[in-house]
């Protein structure tokens, strides 16, 4: 059992952290602001899990969920996340975020731009591309015929084990994509964003992104 | 559930407008979908259907970017149907000719108009209007709190960051019954969910993919709310797309392509992958598509009825270019078939739903 910080009390936090309650960690959830303003939904949509300040939440988290809007995340409080694991859920979402070149540039993935914001943390890309309801309607125990695969991309090996296990915790099948930059492949415009399938398709979709429009697009901005 | 409540549920019929093809098989102009989905309302107004709600939408695929000026069409050619937006985009809109344009619209139609506000699904009306995205709550909160107090018709004092302030200001016109009857649309934001029940305003959610039953902690969140704030605790509408033909295979032959060609060019700009013919027929069989004969749709919403406890069912009948023609059989087997089978439905099977009510009160 671990402490999971979910930042973000929006439709894909609840749900994970209803997911991660389920799993027996213990779970801490904030918004942007007074934990009172987010009281009552966390105990509704996430009862057991408990609402609090992103710098506490940060500050105690053992893995940490960003689950707000991406175009928010320097928000984020960088000093208390050092060393810990975090979780990069979002994705960029130009109606919410605003046209935001940055965060479509196809040299970096839009891990990476979180990556650098947070230089101490340990981040890692998972839970981005499944629908929020389809996470919540999707949790399986392990080896269940049906279970969805939830892809995972990171640089240090140990965060990436970690996040893997709350992965299966939280009822999927972890697929181990590569480092962040490959986070790419798992972008909103991929075969993969949205994806709600098994471990062998999820693959599947992974590995035809270099045959994408997309992809060729990457590919040829990388060198 | 009682004889009473069954016949207090209201069903609507929403649309945003979406250009229709004529029966030559290419697009009918801006001009004749308009006139389209006034014919539409007419009929649905004949054979019962309780709202019609026109969404504002400001791309080259809708018609309707001001819902209130073809309800106002509408409002002189029926006599009972409630005319309705879904949704006005109040973020990018002023609350002071809002409130005059409904209230105009009420006048028209002898008491029948409606607001549902809402922040939209997309999201054209901010460059439109010279309005900043990343403004989006700001603006959002500070217009539903100036837009709550006009609804009381009394004259307003306010001031914020995104409008010119009031002060004692009154505005015109008054409606005869003193009231605009206004929803909150929400798409599953929590907090939006909270907000709706602290203006104490009725909630409408977008159930538009997914299971509807998973929307039942949001009810119980809005219904907390509501006690929390000592706001009254008022019906929940659900909105969610469908699409009534003769059988079924009909209605899945026709709506299929259509919806499959508006889906994937919404998909393009937000990211999402082509739609396949399996996750279409998913969404039908388990998910939050109402569409096939008139007995396989009445099925589906009962049991959506059902398992949330709402007062309210909006289906969005036109999805895409779907035939003219074919939207208004949509409209007809809706109201004359769907809508009074749901009711005998529901009645049939109050058993059923106190004992969701039951356990979602647990």
């Amino acid at each position: 059992m671990s402490t999971i910080g979910i930042l973000g009390a929006g439709k894909v936090g609840t749900v994970l952290a209803r997911l991660a309650v389920q799993a027996g960690h213990d779970v801490l959830v904030s918004g942007s602001g007074d934990p009172a303003d987010i009281a009552l939904t966390v105990e509704v949509l996430a009862p057991g899990a408990t609402a609090t300040t992103s710098a506490d939440a940060a500050d105690r988290a053992e893995i940490a969920v960003l689950a707000l809007p991406l175009g928010k995340h320097r928000s984020v409080p960088v000093e208390p996340l050092a060393d810990t694991v975090v979780v990069d859920a979002m994705n960029y979402w130009w109606e919410v975020d605003g046209v935001r070149d940055d965060l479509t540039d196809p040299r970096t993935s839009t891990s990476e731009v979180v990556q650098a914001f947070l230089p101490r943390s340990r981040v890692v890309k998972a839970f981005n591309h499944m629908g929020y309801h389809d996470l919540e309607d999707g949790a399986r125990p392990p080896g269940a015929d049906d279970r969805r695969a939830i892809a995972v991309a990171g640089d240090d090996d140990l965060a990436v084990q970690r996040v893997r296990r709350l992965v299966d915790d939280l009822g999927f099948d972890p697929v181990v994509v590569g480092p962040l930059a490959e986070g790419v492949r798992l972008e909103p415009g991929t075969e993969v964003f949205g994806a709600n399938v098994g471990v062998g398709e999820l693959r599947a979709m992974v590995d035809r992104f270099d045959e994408s429009e997309r992809g060729r697009q990457v590919l040829a901005a990388r060198g | 559930m009682n004889e009473t409540t069954v016949n207090d549920i209201q069903f609507g019929l929403d649309t945003f407008g979406d250009i229709p093809e004529g029966k030559d098989g290419r697009p009918l102009s801006y001009g004749d979908a308009i006139r389209q989905v006034t014919e539409e309302a007419i009929l649905a107004d004949q054979v019962g259907v309780d709202v019609i709600a026109l969404g504002e939408h400001h791309r080259d695929d809708f018609a309707i970017s001001s819902p209130e000026t073809v309800l106002a069409g509408i409002a002189t050619r029926t006599e009972r149907i409630k005319l309705s937006s879904g949704v006005t985009v109040l973020s990018s809109d002023d609350p002071v000719r809002v409130f005059q344009r409904f209230a105009t619209l009420d006048a028209l139609s002898n008491g029948r108009a409606q607001v549902i506000l809402g922040r939209g699904s997309f999201t054209e009306s901010f460059p439109l209007f010279g309005y900043d995205l990343a403004d989006y709550e700001t603006l959002f909160e500070e217009k539903i709190e100036l837009f709550t107090k006009l609804l009381d018709e009394q004259p307003v004092t306010w001031s914020g960051t995104t409008r010119a302030p009031l002060k004692d200001a009154d505005v015109f016109p008054k409606t005869d019954s003193g009231r605009i009857e206004t929803w909150v649309g929400v798409g599953g934001s929590p907090q939006s969910v909270v907000r709706t029940a602290k203006y104490g305003l009725p909630l409408m959610i977008a159930i538009i993919g997914g299971a509807a039953e998973r929307f039942a902690p949001y009810t119980q969140l809005y219904e907390r709310a509501t006690q929390q704030f000592g706001t009254p605790t008022l019906p929940i509408g659900m909105h969610s797309p469908g699409f009534v033909a003769d059988t079924d295979e009909d209605a899945a032959r026709i709506a299929w392509p259509h919806y499959k060609a508006s889906r994937d060019r919404i998909g393009r700009d937000r990211g999402w992958p082509p739609v396949t013919r399996q996750q279409f027929e998913s969404e039908v069989v388990h998910g939050s598509l109402y569409l096939g004969s008139p007995e396989t749709v009445a099925q589906k919403m009962a049991r959506s009825i059902a398992a949330l406890g709402v007062g309210r069912f909006d289906m969005i009948y036109t999805s895409g270019a779907v035939p003219a023609d074919d939207r208004l059989r949509s409209v007809e087997l809706y109201g004359r078939e769907v809508v009074p089978r749901v009711r005998e439905l529901l009645a049939a099977g109050s058993t059923d739903r106190s004992a969701t009510t039951a356990s979602a009160a647990r």
